[in-house]
């Protein structure tokens, strides 16, 4: 396994594209990580002397209605960011992981009782789920991994589900039965390995869609509480602001462009690099 | 002396229809019989082929010996063990290994060829004092040098991948090995090598070998016995020599008429069989090969002829059987 | 005279991360009018790429560095898209392996049959009782009936007799065959050999049928060209190749095949060794690695050594013994 790893960021390095991701990735999860050591200002502290402040030496990126570093605030806002979408990716994947594996291995009834629970889940539109879940649960970062689980592991549990079974119809996993392997052994070192690829790879394109959702989430009011510095809770300063001060819309903006774009191209980059048929061709 | 492998009227059936449509079919018609009363007789130390064309149930015949699909009736008896009352298969797929058709999608695609052939002595918990000498020993008695341990199953030709088969297929020394079509995927000019591989690893370990083929070019030196399959069951058993030249079976003589030959002079007038091979849901009735057969008569289409001993050696089941002799030598 | 189909020295190359990879090279074949040439080779060999090529539906990553391919003097490789969609089909009609490829699965036989005869004169019925009476040419019972039928209710063996009536339908001068009996049964493959050869007399086209199997090729074909690596390596009449190959790897090939062997024997031949890599193929001999009268000599390109009239081998050291 330890080999195959080297190889693929072998093969990832190769590719610009893939480079061009990384370095994205790579700062975002920096800056998160030693928000604190880089941030110029505290991002909490308000500064009502230096309210609506261009961009400057002092202020990278401005300050809002308060007085606060927009710069620092982004800073911090990464943190959040990051960390709902790990944690959310991560439990809705898990789920979805073994809810597919189960549809894919279980008797027939179970597979169709399973699809139309994903289909229902997938049919229902995210923030309407959201402003009800925000209704009956406390304002936090909670609630809104809550919402991105309930929203997002259908999908993973789809793709689980038709790659095992496509390879639990294969000749290998047949020819495993047939020298006497156990259930346990086929799933873990048969099966899971090679429904991991894909699964990688929609996780990583995954993240940017919940890196929005948060942002929306705290746009709207009901995502993080109030004072918390987050991407969305400043795009929702920057919009009330619009018509004085632009700048701190845009700068609001900026990181999640970023996280976008690069998580997007990474998922990408993993999927041409896995996916021999796609790795052939280039 | 009784035989190693033993099947006595083996019947495997399939869903012909699913989910809420088989509610609307007749009972009868919501299952096929891919195999239909299959008796068959396996000495130890023996090479019996399977041949038949594509439907005729050989594949399924050696996936329900090894529990791979389950019997719908019958009996399989594998060295004194009854396998149709749910035995240990556990215990069994240990005596009994299989290779399969497609050489490189048989082999798990994540794995390094070492995993794939000590993953028999993993599967059965067997520990090992030397993994390194040990996969090298067997890839080698399969005729691969050491450098292929670290490879995937992708990065092997089909020859290649075929060797690995084999050496895993031999890794637990097996009593009986069903091989299915082990030529399927390879150019001619690789398929001599596995077929030599396959016949020396025999001779040395005193293998019992049931090969599923339609390349019927090879049985004269793979097989001592051959089994004819049409439609599920089997119409024609003797030895390799007998039903190359002399086959009791109109059905045995087309297809091995079949056979285009390397040979430009060779050309002939020979009997093309009308027609295809019918569904498994549109068996004829009495004798299956009636609609197609040049010899058939009319109450073809109402006897079901059984397995009985030919004129000339073996067992057809034929009501005219050729009477033909073997040109003398 | 001009031959039905000419291949002048067409050579074509992949581009890959490992550099130019010379599918083809130099190969040239020429399809007389009325004859059915067989291209014979094993995996690798370049036939699906000779296809391709002939219909000049190439990869994007392919390059053709040089050849001509003519069609009943008509050059093929310079033709515009336009015409190109005009000869496919029309003039030059191809049976795949898998009639899947070529039927859509979502309309009827009888409407396929119908739309590729739309330059053809004549109205809808006039079209469906040409497409009825072709498929009962090919020998397909009830062939009125099947015109309503679906390609996925067909067996395998109907489905490419389909194909084949929907290829002679067109009336092409050239019929290209690409392994059009390997997914079939025995019994099967014998049906649709002796199809080919009556449409063959029947519409007088030229065939050009690819196959890996020597026994297809020897029944069928008059002419043969073996293939090894995207080489030509021998060309002949089907009878003088098959009996007196040049060739060390046709002579070897033959050897290989356990159906020319009437005895039992405990050491079936093969060809030890493995394909040349095609990024960096030898020098001079393609062959040279895995053949037993290789020499110095062979790292220089070989001569197209005459074997008897109309049948040659390239190699330095051709014939029954090697010179």
């Amino acid at each position: 396994m330890n080999a195959f790893r080297h190889t693929l960021l072998g093969r990832l390095l190769a590719d610009p594209l893939a480079v061009f991701a990384l370095a994205i990735v790579t700062l975002l999860v920096v800056s998160a990580i030693f928000a604190d050591v880089i941030a110029p200002h505290d991002p909490t502290a308000m500064n009502l002397v230096d309210r609506f402040a261009t961009p400057s030496t002092t202020y990278w990126m401005g300050t809002d209605n308060l007085g606060r570093d927009t710069f620092s605030r982004l800073l911090q806002g990464g943190r959040i960011a990051l960390y709902v979408a790990l944690t959310a990716v991560t439990i809705s994947g898990l789920i979805g992981l073994i809810l597919g594996m189960l549809a894919g291995f279980g008797p027939r009834w179970l597979d169709n009782a399973l699809l139309f629970f994903f289909d229902t889940l997938r049919a229902y539109p995210t923030i309407i789920l959201a402003l009800a879940l925000a209704a009956l649960m406390p304002r936090g970062l909670g609630t809104v991994i809550i919402v991105v689980v309930i929203t997002s592991f259908a999908e993973y549990g789809r793709v689980v589900r038709t790659q095992t079974l496509s390879l639990k119809n294969s000749e290998f996993i047949l020819a495993e039965r047939a020298m006497g392997a156990s259930f346990a052994r086929i799933v873990f070192h048969h099966i899971l390995p090679n429904v991991l690829g894909p699964f990688f790879i929609l996780a990583a394109m995954n993240l940017p869609v919940v890196i929005t959702i948060e942002a929306g989430m705290s746009f709207l009011g009901i995502g993080v509480p109030p004072g918390t510095p987050s991407w969305g809770a400043t795009l929702k300063d920057g919009f009330d602001y619009i018509r004085t001060t632009p700048w701190i819309l845009l700068s609001g903006g900026l990181p999640l462009i970023l996280a976008t774009v690069g998580f997007t191209f990474l998922g990408e980059a993993l999927r041409d690099q896995l996916d021999p048929r796609l790795r052939k061709t280039r | 002396m009784t035989p190693l492998l033993s099947l006595r009227d083996v019947v495997v059936e399939f869903p012909a229809v699913g989910g809420l449509k088989a509610l609307l079919t007749p009972p009868e018609k919501r299952r096929v019989r891919a195999l239909d009363g299959v008796s068959l007789e396996v000495t130890a130390g023996e090479t019996l082929a399977i041949v038949g064309e594509s439907g005729s149930g050989k594949t399924t015949l050696a996936r329900a010996i090894n529990g791979l699909v389950p019997l719908a009736g019958g009996q399989v008896t594998f060295d004194g063990t009854p396998l149709h009352e749910s035995p240990d298969w556990h215990a069994i797929r240990r005596r009994v290994a299989m290779m399969f058709q497609d050489p490189v999608g048989s082999l798990s695609p994540r794995k390094t060829v070492r995993d794939l052939v000590l993953e028999p002595f993993a599967i059965h918990g067997l520990p090992l004092k030397d993994r390194q000498a040990k996969a090298v020993q067997l890839l080698e008695d399969a005729g691969l040098g050491p450098d292929f341990l670290n490879r995937y199953p992708h990065q092997l030709s089909g020859g290649q991948a075929r060797r690995v088969g084999v050496a895993r297929a031999l890794a637990l020394t097996p009593t009986l090995v069903l091989a299915d079509e082990p030529t399927a995927g390879l150019d001619v000019s690789v398929q001599g090598e596995i077929l030599n591989l396959m016949n020396r690893i025999k001779a040395d370990h005193g293998l019992t070998t049931l090969i599923i083929t339609h390349n019927l070019n090879i049985l004269r030196h793979i097989a001592d016995r051959i089994a004819v399959m049409y439609l599920g069951r089997i119409v024609e058993v003797g030895p390799v020599e007998r039903l190359l030249t002399a086959p009791a079976h109109p059905y045995t003589r087309a297809l091995m008429a079949a056979n285009p030959e390397p040979d430009p002079t060779a050309r002939r007038e020979r009997i093309v069989l009308k027609g295809e091979t019918p569904a498994l849901n549109a068996r004829p009735p009495g004798c299956e090969f009636h609609p197609r057969c040049p010899v058939a008569r009319p109450d073809c289409a109402t006897r079901i002829p059984r397995l009985e001993p030919a004129t000339t050696g073996g067992q057809v089941a034929c009501h005219y059987p050729l009477t033909q002799e073997p040109a003398p030598a | 005279m001009t031959a039905a189909l000419q291949i002048d020295d067409l050579t074509v190359h992949y581009a890959t991360r490992e550099g130019a990879l010379q599918a083809l090279r130099d190969v040239s074949i020429t399809v007389p009018e009325g004859k059915i040439v067989g291209v014979v080779g094993e995996s690798g060999c370049g036939k699906s790429t000779l296809i391709n090529a002939l219909l000049q539906l190439l990869p994007e990553n392919a390059t053709l560095p040089a050849g001509r391919i003519t069609l009943e003097g008509e050059d093929v490789t310079h033709a515009s898209t336009r015409r190109l969609r005009q000869m496919r089909g029309q003039e030059m009609s191809v049976i795949f392996q898998d009639p899947m490829t070529s039927l859509n699965p979502v309309l009827s036989i009888g409407r396929q049959m119908r739309d590729i005869q739309y330059r053809q004169p004549g109205n809808r019925t006039e079209k469906d009782r040409r497409s009825a009476n072709m498929l009962g040419r090919v020998g397909i019972p009830d062939p009125v009936g099947k015109l309503s039928a679906y390609p996925h209710e067909l067996s395998g063996g109907m489905r490419q007799r389909v194909a084949i009536a929907m290829a002679a339908l067109m009336r092409p001068r050239v019929l290209i065959a690409d392994e059009p009996t390997t997914a079939l049964d025995a019994t099967l493959e014998v049906q649709i050999i002796e199809l080919l050869k009556e449409i063959q007399r029947e519409i007088g086209c030229a065939i050009l049928f690819i196959s890996h199997h020597l026994g297809v090729i020897a029944e069928l074909c008059d002419r043969v060209v073996v293939m090894y690596a995207g080489v030509a390596v021998e060309e002949g009449p089907v009878e003088d190749v098959f009996l007196r190959p040049g060739h060390p790897y046709t002579i070897k090939l033959i050897e290989c095949d356990p159906g020319r062997l009437k005895v039992r024997v405990a050491d079936l031949p093969s060809i030890p060794g493995s394909l040349p890599d095609l990024t960096d193929p030898p020098a001079g001999c393609i062959f040279q690695d895995r053949c037993e009268r290789a020499t110095e000599i062979c790292a220089t390109p070989p001569p197209r050594a005459p074997q008897r009239p109309g049948h040659w081998a390239a190699c330095h050291h051709s014939g029954p013994e090697g010179s």
